[in-house]
């Protein structure tokens, strides 16, 4: 492997400056993929303690029945806050953060197709997210009408402009990362990285970018809607002029229903790779599991109104979009019973990383199951907007796409960083958070099934048991999410023991064959790809 | 693809990114606080706006003007070209999008919102408890639903200057077709010509454009407050115009590099993706004469 010397850069002005760029030439003006995944990894952590306040600000009201800290206004800004800052600010930068790092290494190329604009497509979002968040402390608060921003209510917000506005930031520099993913994919293979023969996380990637390209502007589209009826007098979502409130749910959700798989099909290919590792057999049906994640995202584009069965649809939709749904279980189904196949018989460790991807594995079909309650209409009529659709959401968020996310941290932060982390510290981290996470949403489920609804303040006194037990599960789970940033810190600035190149006795692929840390620059010559070193070298076609 | 390279290529650190994420976020900020502001408030909203677009100008013209010095020194080889050709066509793909969110607006106020308020199907309760008197119709006089907001308003005819919209675009598509062919052959003069031909084109557009909005607004009543008929027909049009300024534009920065010699017969990517560029916003025209003007 050629990976070291050559970097060729062809810059006469810069080239002298290469290996000594001062601090704001590193991280500012970066071109390097890795310093800009390091940013986003960053950038996400970040959001997600934010995000992670708000959600305890909300646990908290609900300690107890009746009102207890704060205004009912300011509850519905943390419930709409809470979502916007943890779907685009914690689980999507972090994603694209991953991707930045690892998809390069992992296809052999020496950086994104396009660097620059990798660059802008990070810088964009402190910025977007410093406008959302500027909009707590406005005279007329912030959004309050949920993360959906269903129009009338949400054209009632002062704020509107503000949010609007952010999104469309959001959504830029969402469609040049996806852009930047596709061409570096396309583009910057090494010879004889075969589509393939790419990991699936590489698969996975590819297809969320497809789906980023192609919703990101039907939502810009759609908010862009609400700030010309808020402020252009235009009358899309006005009856009155011959415009539907429900127009707006139907472009929101065609937007939105794909982006619940942008949250989730990089966590199935972060968990096809973490689990043949840590079970030291390749991967089970590699195809069967790229074309299943294919399926899904063109699923997911048919699927949208089976977040709007109570507002009123015609039956022949209701009835189309409940089978259309119910469809997806399939090629979800090929994925989970593939992973467990693939640990069938093998000879498994279970260091933090398989920890996480085992809890991903049966938490995220828990939650898969009950949105397979919801997608059948005459039941989802009981559960809409209730608490089974909260904990719903959280199984294949949070210990789908978050559980994926840590998962992936530990995996490859040693490559990351070049030394260990703490293993007795990330596995108090991992039994600490499934325990917890647990108490905190599976009761949630019978507080939906019984009635509650979402998005209030106060709750009839019937409710208060599991309420409470939820709550602690919440303090006690974002309490453990700080053993987690100590391990992260230990891991990078004070651990003693170094990282080996391979770091897991049962890894394969590319990434595992540049030192540990890896250098600034990897693969300015394309490796010479030996399809034993492959993670899935030996397809049969 | 992307198997026959010697060496990568890897641009060096640039300024210019994190320079447009500052204008660009100072566009947004100066474009909300501008709006949230309290009638007869003063503000900075507009001064930031300002500041933020003209930022925007600046960093496009520095940022471009980096990768032509960098492209015409021979930097860039086929590999970066190719990543280069991806980027554009999947942000044509992106903007497809987007006049869908639009297009989609149209098909279901069209199909679904405006008969149901007329108490067709779904929204017979609807009609018959709050606009018992509403007959639903598309355009002039029931275009602006039940309400009928914005008052009595007249369609643009199609056969007009809608029908020379489209003659002109048409032509213009093919004009920066030859322009295209010439520069392949080498004929820089015909290339000027043509290239000269569909700016000027594009501009003519625009020119009837503006005065047909004019006269919608000064003769036949519709504006953007004519209900859904004048906000599909506004929005739609609009940011089809905002694309036609934007791709008149770069193609007349185009032509100004032909005329500084830039482009040769094999490396002239910039010219290609302004051309497919337009031949996108001319198909967005076509979809635009049939759906909002002729049907």
């Amino acid at each position: 492997m050629a990976q070291a010397a050559t970097h060729d850069h062809h810059d006469e002005h810069h080239d002298e400056h290469h290996e000594h760029l001062n601090f704001f030439q590193r991280w500012v003006m970066s071109t390097n993929h890795k310093d800009i995944g390091t940013l986003y990894l960053v950038f996400s952590l970040l959001m997600f303690f934010i995000g992670g306040s708000f959600a305890m600000v909300i646990r908290a009201e609900l300690f107890k029945p009746g009102m207890q800290l704060v205004q009912p206004y300011f509850f519905n800004e943390m419930t709409t806050m809470h979502a916007l800052v943890m779907i685009f600010g914690a689980v999507m930068p972090a994603f694209v953060g991953l991707g930045n790092w690892m998809i390069p290494l992992m296809v052999g190329a020496p950086d994104m197709a396009l660097p620059r604009m990798n660059n802008l497509s990070f810088w964009i979002l402190p910025f977007a997210f410093a406008l959302l968040l500027s909009t707590l402390f406005l005279p007329g608060g912030g959004p309050a009408g949920g993360w959906t921003m269903y129009p009338p209510l949400s054209l009632q917000s002062a704020s509107l402009a503000y949010v609007v506005f952010a999104v469309h930031l959001m959504g830029i520099s969402s469609i040049m990362g996806a852009i930047n993913i596709i061409a570096t994919i396309l583009n910057m293979r090494a010879p004889g990285m075969d589509l393939l023969k790419m990991p699936v996380f590489v698969w996975s990637w590819l297809i969320t970018a497809f789906l980023l390209i192609a919703v990101m502007p039907v939502l810009a589209g759609a908010v862009t809607m609400l700030l010309t009826d808020k402020y252009f007098n235009t009358h899309f979502f006005d009856a009155a002029g011959g415009g539907d409130p429900v127009l707006f749910q139907h472009v929101f959700w065609f937007f939105g229903h794909p982006e619940v798989y942008i949250m989730i099909l990089p966590a199935f290919g972060i968990i096809s790779e973490i689990i043949p590792t840590f079970a030291r057999k390749p991967i089970f049906g590699y195809k069967a599991m790229v074309f299943a994640i294919a399926s899904i995202a063109f699923l997911s584009f048919i699927v949208w109104a089976h977040h709007m069965f109570a507002v009123g649809l015609p039956l022949g939709a209701e009835i189309f979009f409940m089978y259309a749904t119910m469809l997806i279980a399939v090629p979800t189904g090929v994925k989970v019973f593939n992973w467990v196949a693939t640990m069938w018989g093998g000879s498994m460790t279970f260091e933090t990383p398989m920890l996480f991807a085992i809890a991903f594995v049966i938490l995220f079909t828990i939650g898969g199951f009950s949105g397979l309650m919801l997608a059948l209409v005459p039941a989802d009529f009981q559960y809409h907007d209730t608490y089974f659709v909260v904990a719903h959401f959280h199984y294949v968020l949070v210990t789908g796409a978050i559980f994926a996310i840590i998962a992936a941290t530990y995996y490859w932060i040693p490559k990351w960083s070049g030394h260990m982390y703490s293993e007795f510290w990330g596995k108090m981290h991992f039994w600490n958070s499934v325990i917890w996470v647990n108490v905190l949403f599976f009761p949630q489920h019978f507080l939906g099934l019984a009635g509650m609804p979402r998005r209030i303040p106060d709750y009839n006194v019937a409710f208060a048991n599991f309420n409470m037990i939820s709550s602690i599960g919440g303090f006690l789970f974002g309490a453990s999410q700080l053993i987690f940033l100590g391990v992260l810190i230990h891991c990078v600035w004070f651990s003693k023991k170094k990282a080996t190149d391979r770091v897991w006795e049962g890894a394969r692929g590319l990434e595992w064959t540049v030192p540990s840390p890896a250098p600034h620059h990897t693969f300015a010559i394309a490796p010479v790809i030996h399809d034993e070193e492959l993670a899935h070298g030996h397809v049969e076609d | 693809m992307g198997q026959q390279h010697d060496i990568y290529y890897v641009p060096s650190k640039s300024q210019w990114p994190i320079v447009a994420a500052v204008v660009m976020f100072l566009t947004v900020f100066g474009a909300a606080h501008w709006l949230n502001a309290e009638p007869g408030e003063a503000g900075f909203g507009k001064t930031l706006l300002l500041i933020g677009f003209i930022g925007i100008l600046g960093m496009f013209f520095g940022w471009f003007r980096s990768v032509i010095h960098e492209s015409m020194a021979g930097r860039y080889n086929s590999q970066v070209d190719r990543s280069f050709r991806m980027g554009m066509m999947w942000f044509i793909f992106s903007e497809v999008m987007f006049f869908g969110a639009f297009f989609g607006a149209l098909f279901y106020v069209r199909m679904f919102s405006v008969p149901w308020l007329g108490g067709y199907g779904h929204g017979v309760l609807t009609h018959q408890f709050l606009w018992s008197d509403y007959a639903a119709s598309w355009g002039n006089g029931g275009g602006n639903g039940p309400g009928h907001v914005g008052g009595d308003f007249e369609t643009v005819a199609p056969w007009g200057l809608p029908l020379i919209n489209t003659l002109i675009l048409l032509s213009s598509s093919v004009t920066v077709t030859i322009a295209h062919h010439a520069l392949k052959a080498g004929h820089r003069g015909k290339v000027l010509l043509f290239l000269g031909v569909t700016v000027l084109l594009g501009a003519g557009f625009l020119f009837c454009q503006a005065h047909e909005y004019a006269e919608a607004y000064k003769e036949l009543n519709l504006t953007l407050g004519s209900g859904v008929y004048g906000c599909t027909f506004f929005m739609l049009t609009g940011f089809h115009g905002l694309h036609v300024t934007l791709g008149t534009i770069m193609l007349a920065i185009i032509w100004l590099r032909v005329l500084a010699g830039h482009f040769s017969k094999e490396h002239h990517f910039g010219f290609e993706a302004v051309a497919w560029y337009w031949h996108f916003v001319d198909v967005v025209w076509l979809g635009l004469f049939m759906f909002v003007y002729i049907l």
